[in-house]
């Protein structure tokens, strides 16, 4: 990728564009927005704001220099919007799993989504919905994707600012078992026994589930070389059954490699051979709580 | 385009909601024949998603339905899930959620008043625009929506999404000093909750009182935010357990949310109507405050929905000191739950009204049904009932502008989150 910004669109005369548009999301990311506080009003002095529907603004076809986009493809108009915003804009930023690998939502891709959501609806032709969830990138060029369910304050700003000094940040795809270390948080696998998604998961969170004592469920995305296998395959070694280990990998990441591929391999195992406990008692999963 | 008769409004999204909508007005003779609130989000299927996962999944997927009010939907599963197992909660862990979820009200109360009503009654577009004249009101709401983020992000890691629920209590206590300095930073916000509430009050308001039930919990004498009977202020007293035998949940089509009715009749729920229902259970103090403004409880104005929202935040602010005033982070911070197969309710307080869950779980702890009603969902028919009112009253034969704001207005009375039910609002009145 190349970190230097060949036109100075973003240091020319007009003030830097910005637009936030939204798809199929719970409107978390871009509360990483929202949730600044005090820079969210030097932000506001910094650049024109011309489409965020949240926070008032609304042009949704405005030319702009910056745009992020939260939420996944699921309608059939989403295709035409983003090649519209894609046109419409300098640099396409993905923020969050819905836009970068589909959300949580992309679960129903590996589903018959047709009888899911006539479980949920009487009148399942009102709906326009698409049988799967893809990402952003499935459609149009993005420039950047930044990971996480959700992303934060932190993410958001600092593409924001690298974009306005002229350069494409860096984000870090090392695995979140860098940030423990950097942070002295004790291991959760090491010591306790837990089914940490650590290994495999990149950082970008602060390795918040390791300080709560609990093992990360990988909401960030998967680390640069992560082996997913060697991972999953300890996890049943101790005792885990294939259904869950599967699960460990399907989960809020589903539609993106390598944990769709590894995850749908453990998945077949559990419909191979049925799990006679196939639950999650403590007891079979690593290492008692308490 | 003005013309009482004849013409068409077209306006892209509404904004200053959370979610995807549309508002279409057919308008015959002068009279509205014809409104629909079309709500377009496009649905994620959680409740089947759902199905064959563990209960710790589903504390974290609930959470993915909205990213305003993780927090809620994180706690109406928990209770639902702890309900099956037969598990009483610890009163450390009663009383710490209760703490986790006065966190997330301040965080969406402040984001609401400040960043989406607000510049609705003083005429600007958006916060950052009315920051430029009332510098110093946005700073303070920004400042209140930031204690109720570090509230959440004390008990679960990050106020979004937050990690610390599950089944039994909270993954870790926190510990003593981020408890100091929490209890610090909430003590000295207190004065800046009551300048907003008196601040509301100054608000020019529209009159604008109408006839709605209002649908609350209520909590074993408490303001109710984590769980109690289901009542109302004309009679109805339920368990949770009865929801369904009362209310109603109905596909309509133009709306990808669906429509809840009590008894056959839109219903109220939100901070107007839990403080409409519960204002005997406010601390004196703040009643006293709150009679100060000379704005009067119950009211059945909808447009002091804002109000109640600044209320709620000093509420909110003054029980977490409250239930943190003797912290022992040596707690235990939770009990393992035994697990065992059979179907349970939850029914807490979002901040913007009751959110019901029910799930059915087969042995193993895994999901076999699930089910959940969010309060926009339950406050779409009262919208359309409330915009067919007010717009009459506001006048059909005003500009289509003027007609728009005012819908919006009105619809961001209720904060409706689109996520959850489903994004606004387009408006297009056809008139005949």
């Amino acid at each position: 990728m190349n970190n230097s910004i060949p036109h100075a669109a973003l240091r020319s005369t007009h003030r830097p564009r910005v637009a936030v548009h939204k798809f199929s999301s719970c409107d978390g990311c871009q509360l990483a927005f929202l949730n600044l506080g005090e820079p969210l009003l030097a932000l506001a002095e910094t650049v024109d704001i011309l489409h965020f529907a949240e926070a008032g603004p609304i042009d949704e076809d405005a030319v702009v220099d910056i745009a992020f986009v939260e939420g996944s493809v699921a309608t059939s108009k989403d295709a035409a919007r983003l090649k519209q915003i894609r046109e419409n804009s300098r640099y396409v930023i993905t923020i969050g799993a819905c836009a970068t690998a589909g959300g949580i939502q992309a679960l129903r891709n590996m589903h018959d989504s047709g009888e899911w959501i006539a479980g949920i609806y009487a009148q399942p032709e009102y709906l326009d919905l698409l049988p799967e969830s893809r990402p952003i990138a499935s459609i149009i060029k993005v420039d950047l994707e930044l990971w996480g369910c959700p992303v934060n304050g932190e993410q958001v700003l600092g593409v924001t600012k690298a974009l306005l000094t002229g350069h494409l940040p860096r984000v870090d795809h090392s695995a979140v078992c860098m940030e423990c270390k950097r942070q002295n948080v004790v291991c959760v696998m090491v010591s306790q026994g837990k089914p940490c998604m650590g290994p495999v998961t990149q950082t970008g969170c602060g390795a918040i589930c390791p300080k709560m004592q609990r093992d990360c469920y990988a909401c960030y995305g998967p680390a640069v070389q992560a082996n997913v296998s060697a991972l999953s395959t300890y996890f049943a070694a101790t005792g885990m059954p294939a259904r869950e280990v599967a699960q460990r990998l399907l989960f809020i990441n589903s539609q993106t490699e390598p944990f769709t591929s590894v995850g749908i391999h453990w998945q077949n195992k559990t419909s191979a051979a049925p799990n006679t406990n196939p639950g999650i008692n403590p007891k079979t999963s690593l290492g008692a709580e308490q | 385009m003005s013309d009482l008769r004849t013409g068409e409004i077209h306006v892209p999204i509404l904004a200053r909601v959370e979610g995807e909508g549309a508002l279409d007005i057919r308008i015959r003779d002068g009279h509205i024949d014809e409104l629909h609130l079309r709500i377009f989000e496009p649905p994620r299927l959680f409740e089947k998603l759902l199905e064959g996962r563990p209960v710790q999944d589903v504390i974290d997927s609930v959470a993915r339905i909205c990213g305003i009010c993780p927090v809620a939907y994180q706690m109406s599963a928990v209770a639902a899930i702890e309900s099956i197992f037969n598990f009483t909660p610890t009163p450390w862990v009663q009383a710490m959620r209760r703490v986790m979820y006065c966190g997330e009200w301040i965080q969406s109360h402040s984001l609401h008043v400040h960043l989406l009503a607000a510049p609705d009654f003083l005429g600007f577009n958006s916060a950052p625009a009315m920051a430029k004249q009332f510098p110093l009101e946005v700073r303070r709401g920004l400042r209140l929506q930031g204690i109720g983020n570090d509230i959440i992000r004390t008990f679960g890691g990050r106020s979004v999404h937050p990690v610390g629920v599950r089944p039994g209590g909270f993954f870790r206590a926190p510990d003593a000093a981020a408890m100091a300095t929490l209890r610090q930073k909430i003590h000295e916000s207190l004065n800046e909750a009551r300048d907003l509430i008196v601040w509301v009050a100054t608000l020019p308001i529209p009159e604008d009182d109408q006839d709605f039930t209002s649908v609350s919990l209520r909590q074993n004498g408490e303001y109710p935010i984590t769980g109690g009977r289901i009542v109302s202020d004309r009679g109805l007293d339920i368990a949770i357990e009865e929801y369904e035998q009362h209310f109603r949940e109905f596909q309509v089509p133009y709306s990808t949310a669906l429509h809840a009715l009590l008894d056959d009749q839109p219903y109220l729920v939100g901070p107007l109507a839990r403080l409409n229902n519960n204002y005997a259970y406010l601390p004196a103090d703040l009643r006293q405050l709150i009679e100060a403004t000379g704005i009067r409880f119950p009211s059945r104005n909808m447009f002091h929905s804002i109000l109640a929202r600044a209320i709620e935040i000093y509420y909110a602010l003054s029980e977490s000191l409250r239930l943190t005033e003797n912290y022992d982070a040596r707690t235990t911070p939770y009990v393992e739950p035994v697990q065992c197969a059979g179907i349970g309710y939850g029914c807490t307080e979002a901040p913007r009204g009751i959110l019901w869950h029910r799930y059915a779980l087969d042995e193993q702890g895994h999901v076999l049904n699930a089910q959940i009603v969010p309060p926009t969902s339950q406050n779409q028919a009262r919208m359309e009932e409330d915009l067919k009112t007010s717009l009459t009253r506001f006048g059909l034969d005003q500009p289509d502008d003027a007609l728009r704001l005012h819908g919006e207005m009105v619809i961001r009375n209720y904060d409706p989150c689109i996520s959850c039910a489903t994004h606004f609002l387009d408006f297009r009145a056809a008139r005949q």
